[in-house]
């Protein structure tokens, strides 16, 4: 079955996820891999165009020597200095992992890059495409041979939630260990559905708009409830942004705790 | 369980911190051993923070820190159960004499099915060039392989010139270059359950027992030998060491006869396959330069007794090299296979 994370479970029972990039993503920084070998071959012809003036036979040797090297020895290089990273990888934020989360290591690098002149064929990675495409964990046959994944770790983006929230006055605030509950109950996706409808209700038709609301904040109460005077009188698109306030907003404390930016 | 964020955020902030400065100076430093009470001190760090993980991943909050403590986790895990020997530093002479050789050994029978399907392919390509001489254009695609053998020693005999000359080192380059891109492609080929790579080793007996049944046949076995064996001695045994790297890799993923799982098996030969494909290139560095700078000249520059006993010479040090090089006679590796 194909899936979009690897999941791996560490013997003391703790389950840690790492996201795996797709074959589009991995191709942009293939892309702009060989566009990195471009530049430095270029840069070095040039160099060598110099050389030649005073030894012509060295000069052509030394550029046949380094466009092997450069093109073969490039992805080994940067994998094994940035630990799984190239400089496209590092760009769109992959990174090559052990599939089974233990440590990279160098002939696993090796393998995993010799072998893309079979994933190249016939061009353009099509076999390399098809079996990452195929692949349960999106793996080329290079990765395959290596026991490699590529993984993503895309940055979290937080959303503006003082833009959204308005610096309201949330009653639900009010119930500490009632809003604890709410954390607690609230499943990450259900979070991120709160959210995104707060984020994207200006897209929404009025009609539309005031349903969805409804329903949303319905489920929310029925996940935790709340007394009255906490609830009384607050529109359901009011109460979605007091739920949401409470699941994602750090109290500034917190943000000094986490070092995160205030 | 309900969690007081910010508290369980300070409480375990300095401890998160901690295991993360471990992990930076662990991966910054591949030689790094740690001390007894630096090992329990990591243990014990990434043990409250696995467990920080597991209590913050039933939460909907704080994205940010599950995929923080997501990170250092994983990083940790894998230090702490890896079990495979870490990288120490690398000793080329070690490695040329003992692992090259030990690692030959330990898969010598893909090595003798590599040997057996070159020599088939030059069964082959010698009784096709023996009972259909016309098929030379189609089994050797090489121009200057395409002449007549007696006329083209007679006109390799009677050069006056040095048609070489000025441009040695880049032809000895683009032959080692070319040569190391066949071996790793025959390597690489392993993945489509070796047929691809059964196909590159009898293609390339094919075009080897075509040339040599032709050069026989027009009386030229001096030349032939002269000619192939200073640079061949080293580059078809360095071609079919590949090949068996690319047999390794398809009798991995084939695991026939073994229990254990395919990624296990290819974990296995992961690290054997790469010491076979670096002395591959190696030993191709080297034929590369006695094909450019010797096997090139033949008589009466150089005698083609010379080249032979050269020849020769360099076929029992290699045979030796591979055979006997870092055997420990208390257990040699060697004794084993896959």
């Amino acid at each position: 079955m194909k899936t979009s994370a690897l999941f791996i479970r560490t013997p003391e029972g703790i389950v840690f996820s790492q996201w795996l990039a797709g074959p589009v993503t991995r191709f942009i920084a293939w892309f702009i891999d060989q566009l990195c070998i471009s530049v430095a071959l270029s840069i070095l012809g040039i160099a060598l165009h110099l050389l030649e003036l005073i030894n012509w036979n060295f000069a052509v040797a030394l550029n046949v020597i380094s466009y092997f090297v450069i093109s073969i020895g490039y992805g080994i290089f940067f994998e094994w200095s940035w630990r799984g990273q190239t400089i496209g990888k590092r760009l769109l934020r992959l990174r090559v992992v052990d599939v089974e989360g233990m440590r990279l290591q160098f002939n696993q690098i090796v393998v995993r890059n010799l072998l893309r002149c079979v994933d190249a064929l016939p061009a353009f990675y099509f076999v390399g495409g098809l079996t990452c495409w195929l692949s349960p964990r999106c793996q080329r046959l290079g990765d395959l041979a290596a026991n490699t994944v590529v993984v993503r770790n895309p940055r979290v983006a937080e959303p503006d939630l003082d833009q959204m929230l308005a610096g309201k006055y949330n009653s639900l605030r009010q119930y500490p260990h009632l809003a604890a509950r709410l954390r607690q109950r609230v499943s990450v996706t259900e979070a991120d559905v709160a959210l995104q409808a707060l984020l994207r209700r200006e897209e929404f038709d009025p009609a539309a708009r005031v349903e969805l609301f409804g329903k949303l904040a319905g489920h929310f109460r029925a996940r935790v409830e709340f007394p009255d005077e906490a609830t009384d009188g607050v529109a359901d698109e009011q109460y979605l942004r007091n739920v949401v306030d409470v699941l994602y907003r750090t109290h500034p404390e917190t943000r000094a705790a986490t070092g995160q930016p205030q | 369980m309900i969690v007081d964020l910010q508290r369980f955020i300070t409480a375990g902030r300095p401890l998160w911190a901690e295991l993360e400065r471990m992990l930076d100076r662990l991966e910054a430093e591949p030689d790094l051993r740690m001390t007894l009470p630096q090992l329990q001190l990591f243990h014990h760090l990434y043990e409250r923070t696995a467990a920080d993980l597991a209590k913050i991943t039933t939460l909907s909050s704080e994205p940010e820190t599950r995929r923080y403590l997501e990170n250092l986790v994983a990083r940790a895990y894998g230090e702490i159960h890896e079990t495979r020997e870490k990288r120490r530093r690398f000793f080329p002479v070690k490695w040329f004499f003992q692992t090259l050789p030990q690692t030959f050994r330990r898969h010598v029978r893909a090595f003798y099915l590599s040997v057996a399907i070159t020599v088939a392919g030059c069964a082959f390509g010698g009784l096709a060039i023996a009972f259909d001489p016309d098929a030379k254009p189609v089994l050797m695609p090489f121009s200057h392989l395409l002449q007549d053998p007696a006329k083209r020693v007679a006109e390799e005999e009677k050069a006056t010139q040095d048609r070489l000359a000025g441009f040695k080192t880049t032809f000895s380059v683009e032959l080692m270059t070319h040569n190391t891109q066949v071996s790793i492609f025959t390597l690489a080929l392993g993945m489509t359950w070796g047929v691809g790579t059964i196909i590159m080793l009898f293609y390339n007996g094919v075009i080897l027992g075509a040339v040599a049944v032709d050069y026989i046949q027009a009386g030229q076995t001096k030349f032939l030998l002269g000619w192939l064996m200073p640079h061949g001695v080293v580059e078809i045994p360095a071609i079919l060491i590949a090949g068996q790297a690319g047999l390794m890799l398809a009798l991995a993923l084939i695991g026939r006869g073994s229990r254990a799982s395919l990624r296990t098996r290819l974990r296995e030969i992961s690290g054997d396959i790469v010491t076979l494909i670096f002395g591959v290139g190696v030993l191709l560095v080297w034929a590369g330069f006695v094909e450019a700078f010797l096997s090139q000249y033949h008589e009466p520059v150089i005698p083609y007794e010379a080249k032979i006993a050269f020849g020769t010479v360099e076929l029992i040090l290699l045979s030796l090299f591979l055979a006997k090089s870092g055997t420990n006679k208390k257990a040699d590796p060697g004794n084993q296979d896959q």
